[in-house]
């Protein structure tokens, strides 16, 4: 194979892949496990 | 010796935090000198362990490795044992990176003074300590994710990854660029050649920006400005997709460096591009960590770590808007080689880096002394001024003589010869070498004020073990 068609498909792969973990990040199933990760620091009082 | 699995390992924290002091001292002290040696040349004496070639390493090595260094050993190794409640794996390894990178900057201070350097910019070093380096590089990596490994807690918070990116990417930078085939002990010959050799230390330098420079400090950023400020961070969606989208960009964009140069043309111009999108994760992080105090802004007027914390991400976002300008062909060929980059430079590491990181050790010190808060929180207000002050007279400054020198350099007279010969931009740019002298001097003077004020708080204080909380199992 092409070494520039490999180039060619690994960046579209690569593109797809960050769109795929941009809809991770987004999908509502995701939204109070991730609002629950952004609080947990404040959980522990390190007074 | 408390090495149980009852308190986290706070002794290696207080190590890297003490000595981010003291080499944040030292580096901005060489940096003060060497720009007073563009003033005065001669005022050392002219000896030649001292002149501004063989010092100018020796600051940069000192701020960005000994300083800024410490900032991230002491910050990463202290948010991954509170977020994993955890504690650090393996105390002999750890103390193994403390006791490994002291001796890394120690090395740098005797060698680069005599002139042993590869050359190689930020990573001047020679091959024997380049291996050290390497060693103390993977112990860290091992006891940073062997830390990750041990966790309580089901979920990585997303500091770590910042920590995590950084710490696996410089090890892979630093292996790569600084291969090289020894000739003596101190003397070694690059494994690459030409215009090959410029793009992969200009990969390397780059993400030496982008990862040592940027990564590690976001990770602060995603921890210290939530605690400071006692909300959690503005978007943590948004924060995994800023992770990502910097990690898919920040290495291609080291061609910039390269412009108009034997480097292929398209690989310059994958490079300006590459730098353009990093426009987009570069603002949405610096968004993300402000509108955290969304709701909270007076937060802002009576707590100064804070403003430190919140005024490091505005210069995060100046320079990384800055950055992606200077990247476009025709933009760099009036700004690169003149002073225009040297302020873009510390638009980015007195603004972003050095804030940053004093706001944070701010917030450390007290804890790790078992103390409420820093012996003079006024000072810690005065500091910020002074530093402010002196960084904006800094970059002005030299912005101004950048973009000078930019253009004298290009004048042509209408019989096609140059309008001005180099000496006449050097002459005119002697006022604003003076402006950034007065603007280093008080960016040191607030460093100054910042040690006197931790050396107070830990002479009152005294060592403390935190303990780890028990696992919240059914």
């Amino acid at each position: 194979m092409d070494i520039n068609l490999i180039r060619g498909l690994v960046t579209v792969a690569a593109l797809a892949a960050f769109l795929g973990i941009v809809w991770w990040a987004y999908s509502p199933a995701r939204k109070k496990r991730l609002e629950d990760a952004g609080r947990s620091v404040l959980e522990e009082n390190d007074q | 010796m408390a090495s149980n699995e009852t308190v986290y390992n706070y002794k290696v924290v207080r190590q890297f935090a003490v000595m981010t002091v003291v080499w944040g001292v030292v580096g901005m002290l060489v940096g003060v000198i060497i720009a007073a040696q563009l003033l005065w040349p001669e005022f050392l004496g002219g000896i030649p362990w001292l002149s501004y070639g063989r010092l100018r390493p020796l600051h940069t090595n000192a701020v960005i490795f000994a300083f800024g260094g410490s900032a991230l050993f002491a910050t990463s190794y202290y948010v991954v044992q509170r977020t994993c409640h955890a504690r650090i794996f393996s105390d002999g390894l750890a103390a193994f990176t403390f006791w490994g990178w002291q001796a890394v900057i120690v090395l740098a201070a005797i060698t680069l003074p005599l002139g042993i350097t590869t050359s190689k910019e930020y990573a001047e070093l020679e091959w024997p300590i380049d291996l050290l380096i390497a060693a103390v590089w993977v112990a860290y990596a091992v006891v940073f994710f062997g830390t990750l490994w041990k966790r309580k807690v089901p979920h990585i918070y997303v500091a770590n990854w910042f920590f995590g990116a950084f710490i696996l990417t410089v090890a892979l930078l630093h292996i790569v660029n600084s291969a090289a085939m020894p000739a003596t002990f101190w003397k070694s010959y690059s494994a690459y050649a030409g215009a090959t050799d410029a793009m992969v230390q200009w990969w390397y330098g780059h993400n030496a920006v982008g990862f040592f420079l940027t990564a590690g400090f976001l990770g602060m950023m995603y921890y210290f400005i939530p605690k400071q400020a006692g909300r959690p961070v503005y978007s943590y969606r948004l924060s995994v997709v800023h992770f990502w989208a910097l990690i898919f960009t920040y290495m291609w964009a080291g061609p910039h460096h390269l412009h108009y140069t034997a480097l292929p043309e398209w690989a310059q111009s994958l490079g300006m591009v590459f730098s353009l999108i990093l426009l987009a994760p570069s603002w949405g992080g610096m968004i993300n960590g402000i509108m955290t105090l969304s709701g909270a802004w007076h937060k802002l007027r009576t707590d100064p770590i804070l403003k430190f914390l919140i005024v490091s991400l505005s210069f995060y976002g100046m320079s990384t808007f800055e950055g992606p300008m200077m990247s476009i062909k025709t933009v760099n060929s009036l700004s690169h080689y003149t002073d225009w980059t040297i302020g873009h430079v510390h638009s980015g590491a007195l603004g972003w880096v050095g804030l940053v990181s004093m706001g944070s050790i701010y917030y450390l010190i007290p804890r790790l002394f078992g103390r409420t808060e820093m012996h003079s929180v006024p000072l810690i207000n005065v500091h910020f001024w002074v530093s402010t002050v002196g960084i904006v007279l800094y970059i002005a400054a030299m912005w101004i003589a950048g973009v000078m020198q930019g253009l004298m350099w290009r004048a042509v007279s209408e019989d096609g010869t140059l309008t001005y010969t180099f000496v006449e931009s050097v002459k005119a740019t002697y006022p604003f070498y003076a402006i950034r002298l007065l603007g280093g001097l008080l960016y040191l003077g607030g460093m100054l004020i910042m040690a006197w004020n931790v050396a107070q708080t830990i002479a009152a204080g005294r060592t403390v073990e935190a303990p780890i909380p028990a696992p919240a199992h059914a």
